[in-house]
């Protein structure tokens, strides 16, 4: 078999199983359903996520490990990622090829050409990375006031390493007094710091790394558009609010392999970036074996890097499709330990300028951002996370935005946010109670059960209601429910409702109503012209015939031992009648005083036992601006945001 | 050949073209300027109206209208209640198509009583299959999500073990429905799908207390046959309980009193909120039926506006007594 075929047959396997995962990203237990299968396997192989979020948050998560496989991969065969596993490049290769099959060898030359700003990928990853290694770097400057024994070390060490390298190449006089200014700089910036970091990191990389682009465009967009066909794999329909970007990112990167193939790759993947500074060292490159080449150009033809294979090959573009061996007809193209006969550019071409504008504007860019302090005093209320997520600053470290909570909810209610949590919290999941089938289901805990990176913690059943050993933390809060008095029906509108303290899944409920009697219509009382045990007739055609009869409405007579409500049973338009149960005592006398009152509960809720699950706004009749609403007040995550003072017991029920 | 009389001729000849494909055009852009002019503009919304109507599903039959098992074991009284009343036999035949219609309206589990109990399902599943029923259908619209909702009260995994198919509510299945004589159920979305191609419908409800209606027994329970933005009719709770009881005539009304939900219906959610009160109740008669099982919970007949409401439209009667029910112990 020819290598070539292979790679197909390898990139088909791997876009085939990346479309897999992400179909059976559904809740349930039959084999087309979630059940056990690995779906962020693709995410951990990802050596970028791993190395972002250790720089974020100094550990590396469960599966994230999987990306050392991938880094050893490419250090030694070189971008075997790239070519033959990425299923983002696969398509990107793909629609490529259908653009291009039909062209001359002309225009593929000049399609495959090497473009200087392939180099702004090199650029992208090292601004991600920067961001991301803020509080890292800080860590490093304030090492001589946090721990003088590792930096006593660390300064020995590289003591002696530059002492190896340096000796005899400058005057020693000048050589010590950079050591030691270098050292004092240290010392000093240890004590502008202070120790511990004031500026946030920044994790950005799951805006641009291909596997989290992916999995959020065919999450967010590709799938619902499948859900609405009979093709369907959720079984309602899905929207997802603020999605209309992620499309119009997803589309565009691929549309625009029409101008140039791999477009994505060659100029913008961080993660191509990363593993193209892997690979310069690797064990195994492709290169003339000699330098016997007639210079046919036909191996730029298809090459999909735009590496020049035939002139100075530039390592760190060749993504290992092998189509410059195929497409040589002389056998000068080979995978070889030796670099490339016509020699070979290992690195990518950087301007020190460039580099240092990168990584100025990566250091400047987190602190700048943390100016608005959205994770701090101007945090959004509107921003209801979902179960089990971490404190902002630390959910934003590790959230890749690659939206496969979103995706595995069952009721649709996590959605992509927008900036409404600043810059660095788009795309990262957030509550709408308006849409989706039911609120958040107190007793499910999938999304942080799948989260790849932990920004939700995985919780357990028990930790979500508060059972067993977490009984004395108490149910888990996302937020609690604020009643809109001047829009809820009973209490603004004189109708009973309480659509809401019904749906309050939680025991004891969060909801409770209390009993009040309204005067319905101008606030005048009736004159009595005739009344009988269960009947009261008025004067005139006062009321609107049957209005009276829903068995809400009661009429009252005031009389000395207290007046009592005695429901309406019947009406015309100057009868009433009474239910009979309970019939007047002593009937009223004509010209006496009548009240109707309708009999309103109006809700109200306990911000003890609300969990914010939204199931209470997403069923509220006030269909646009929704007269229950939940917001992240006395949400479990944060203690900043706590509501409530009390852990007295209460009477009913357990502590707080 | 006179060379420019040829070219005169050309030039003729291609003019006429030109001629006719231009007479073409405009008389196209004429034809469907006709066809599709509309001179008055688009009018207020008409509303759907829909000659649908629902079959009477009840069975003319001779036996007692009710019955009444004590037990505390699910499978035991409704057995011994379907036969006081008569036999599951004399209601399904063979070929019938049944509907079961449960309360899967939350997905709460089956412990807390808040929906139709699996067992209930499974055994009036197996029942009709038995007395020969082509195919057994069980359906809700529920409230929370669908799919939770039939797997966590079991429901599903009871219909699925018994042969009978949960038909989960689409947007396909609802048609526009206006109830004779009704006042709130007028154009409005009904589950009409499964109810078309049915012959028998079974309503299987859990007594519940209801925060706004007093109860939740088998009249309410067809609640779950409306779509839209059916949570508006809490505003007249007792009115459209009533329209949905003269809407639905069912071949029979099983409520499962065997665990009741005293207090904090229609959801509950505590073992505190339940009691053992150990009945089943078979009938034809949904009015009668509620107005016995609303003694459960400890509520009168009269509490509860809607049942008057209905028997005064003369859907049934109030006074189960009158029913002679069959009084049977499971033992």
């Amino acid at each position: 078999m020819k290598t070539i075929t292979a790679r197909r047959i390898c990139q088909v396997f791997f876009l085939l199983l990346f479309l897999w995962f992400c179909a059976v990203s559904v809740l349930g237990a039959r084999w087309w359903q979630l059940r056990g299968w690995p779906v962020n396997w693709f995410l951990q192989l990802d050596p970028l996520i791993g190395l972002s979020t250790l720089l974020t948050t100094g550990k590396i998560y469960a599966g994230l490990a999987w990306g050392l496989l991938t880094l050893t991969l490419t250090v030694v065969f070189g971008r075997v990622f790239c070519g033959w596993i990425c299923p983002f490049g696969s398509l990107h290769q793909f629609i490529g090829y259908l653009a291009r099959r039909k062209n001359s060898v002309a225009r593929n030359l000049e399609a495959n050409r090497f473009r200087p700003a392939q180099n702004v990928k090199y650029y992208v990853l090292i601004f991600l990375l920067t961001i991301a290694a803020v509080e890292f770097v800080v860590r490093i400057f304030t090492l001589p006031r946090t721990s003088p024994l590792t930096s006593g070390v660390v300064a020995i060490v590289l003591f002696l390493v530059l002492a190896v390298r340096r000796a005899g190449l400058t005057s020693p006089k000048k050589w010590a007094a950079g050591i030691l200014g270098a050292g004092l700089a240290w010392v000093m910036l240890g004590f502008i710091f202070r120790g511990s970091s004031p500026y946030s990191a920044s994790l950005q990389v799951g805006l641009l790394d291909p596997i989290a682009l992916l999995h959020r465009s065919i999450n967010l967009i590709a799938l619902p558009l499948l859900d609405k066909t009979a093709l369907k794999l959720s079984v309602a329909e899905r929207h997802y609010d603020g999605s209309w970007l992620v499309g119009a990112i997803f589309v565009s990167a691929l549309l625009l392999n029409l101008f140039v193939p791999r477009f994505y790759c060659r100029f913008i993947c961080p993660l191509g970036a990363f593993l193209g500074l892997l690979s310069r060292n690797s064990l195994w490159r492709i290169g003339k074996r000699s330098t016997d080449c007639a210079d046919c150009q036909l191996c730029r033809k298809h090459c999909e890097g735009a590496c020049s294979p035939t002139a100075e090959i530039r390592l760190a573009e060749c993504v290992m499709c092998i189509n410059c061996i195929d497409d040589c007809r002389h056998g000068v193209m080979t995978y070889q330990h030796n670099p490339s006969a016509a020699g070979e550019i290992a690195a990518p071409d950087m301007t020190r300028r460039g580099l240092v504008t990168t990584l100025i504007g990566g250091a400047l860019t987190a602190p700048v951002l943390g100016v608005s302090d959205f994770t701090g005093v101007n945090w959004n209320p509107a921003l209801v996370r979902p179960p089990g997520s971490l404190a902002e600053d630390e959910f934003l470290s590790r959230c890749i935005k690659c939206g496969q909570c979103m995706r595995i909810c069952p009721t649709n209610v996590l959605h992509p946010a927008g900036f409404e949590g600043g810059l660095e919290g788009l795309w990262t999941p957030k509550l709408n109670f308006r849409i989706g089938t039911s609120g958040c289901q107190h007793t499910c805990i999938a999304c942080g059960n799948l989260c790849p990176t932990a920004a939700i913690r995985p919780i357990t059943l028990d930790e979500r209601m508060g059972r067993n050993q977490h009984a004395v933390a108490g149910p888990l809060k996302i937020g609690t429910a604020f009643i809109d008095r001047g829009r809820c029906l009973p209490w603004a509108m004189g109708r009973p409702c309480i659509v809401c303290q019904e749906n309050c899944p939680v025991s004891p409920k969060a909801i409770t109503t209390r009993e009040v009697y309204e005067p319905v219509g101008p606030n005048r009382s009736l004159a009595v012209k005739f009344a009988g045990p269960a009947f009261i007739e008025f004067e005139t055609d006062v009321l609107e015939p049957d209005r009276f009869a829903t068995g809400d409405y009661y009429c009252r007579v005031g009389s000395d031992s207290g007046p009592v409500m005695r429901k309406i049973i019947r009406n015309s338009a100057r009868f009433i009648e009474i239910d009979a149960s309970q019939a007047f005592e002593t009937t009223p006398a004509g010209g006496s005083r009548v009240d109707i009152l309708i009999r309103l509960q109006q809700p109200y809720v306990n911000p003890q036992h609300c969990i914010g699950c939204g199931i209470c706004e997403h069923e509220c009749p006030v269909r646009g601006l929704r007269a229950i609403r939940v917001s992240a007040e006395n949400e479990s995550r944060s203690k900043a945001h706590r509501l409530l003072v009390t852990t007295i017991l209460d009477a009913e029920s357990g502590p707080a | 050949m006179n060379p420019e009389a040829d070219k005169g001729q050309i030039k003729r000849r291609q003019f006429l073209t030109r001629l006719a494909k231009a007479a073409g055009i405009i008389l196209a852009g004429g034809g469907v300027t006709v066809v599709f002019h509309d001179r008055k503009g688009p009018m207020r919304e008409a509303p759907d109206l829909t000659d649908i109507r629902l079959p009477d599903f009840s069975v003319a039959h001779q036996g007692p209208k009710m019955a009444v098992s004590r037990g505390a074991e699910r499978k035991a009284t409704l057995g011994l209640a379907l036969k006081a009343i008569g036999g599951i036999e004399a209601f399904i035949k063979p070929g019938d198509r049944v509907l079961l219609k449960v309360n899967a309206a939350f997905a709460s589990p089956p412990l807390l009583s808040a929906t139709t109990h699996p067992d209930l399902v499974s055994e009036l599943s197996r029942l009709c299959l038995g007395a020969g029923a082509q195919s057994v259908w069980v359906t809700d619209n529920p409230i929370n999500d669908p799919q939770s909702c039939f797997t966590l009260t079991g429901i599903a995994e009871a219909a699925r073990t018994a042969g009978a198919t949960v038909v989960v509510p689409q947007a396909q299945h609802f048609k526009s429905y206006s109830l004779p004589n009704g006042r709130l159920i007028k154009n409005w979305p009904l589950l009409y799908a499964p109810l078309k191609k049915i012959d028998k419908i079974i309503g299987a409800a859990p007594v519940k207390d209801h925060h706004r209606s007093g109860a939740s027994l088998t009249m309410k329970n067809w609640y779950g046959l409306l779509g839209g933005r059916r949570n508006i009719f809490h505003q007249d709770i007792h009115n459209i309980i009533k329209e949905l009881a003269m809407m639905v005539q069912p071949t029979l009304v099983v409520l499962d009193g065997t665990s009741a939900m005293m207090k904090n219906g229609p959801t509950g959610g505590a073992l505190s909120d339940l009691k053992p009160t150990e009945t089943m109740i078979v009938g034809t008669d949904q009015v009668a039926v509620d107005a016995f099982g609303a003694t459960l919970i400890g509520r009168t007949p009269g509490e509860l506006t809607y049942i008057s409401k209905a028997a005064a439209e003369g859907v049934g009667t109030a006074d189960w007594r009158s029913l002679n029910p069959v009084m049977t112990e499971a033992g």
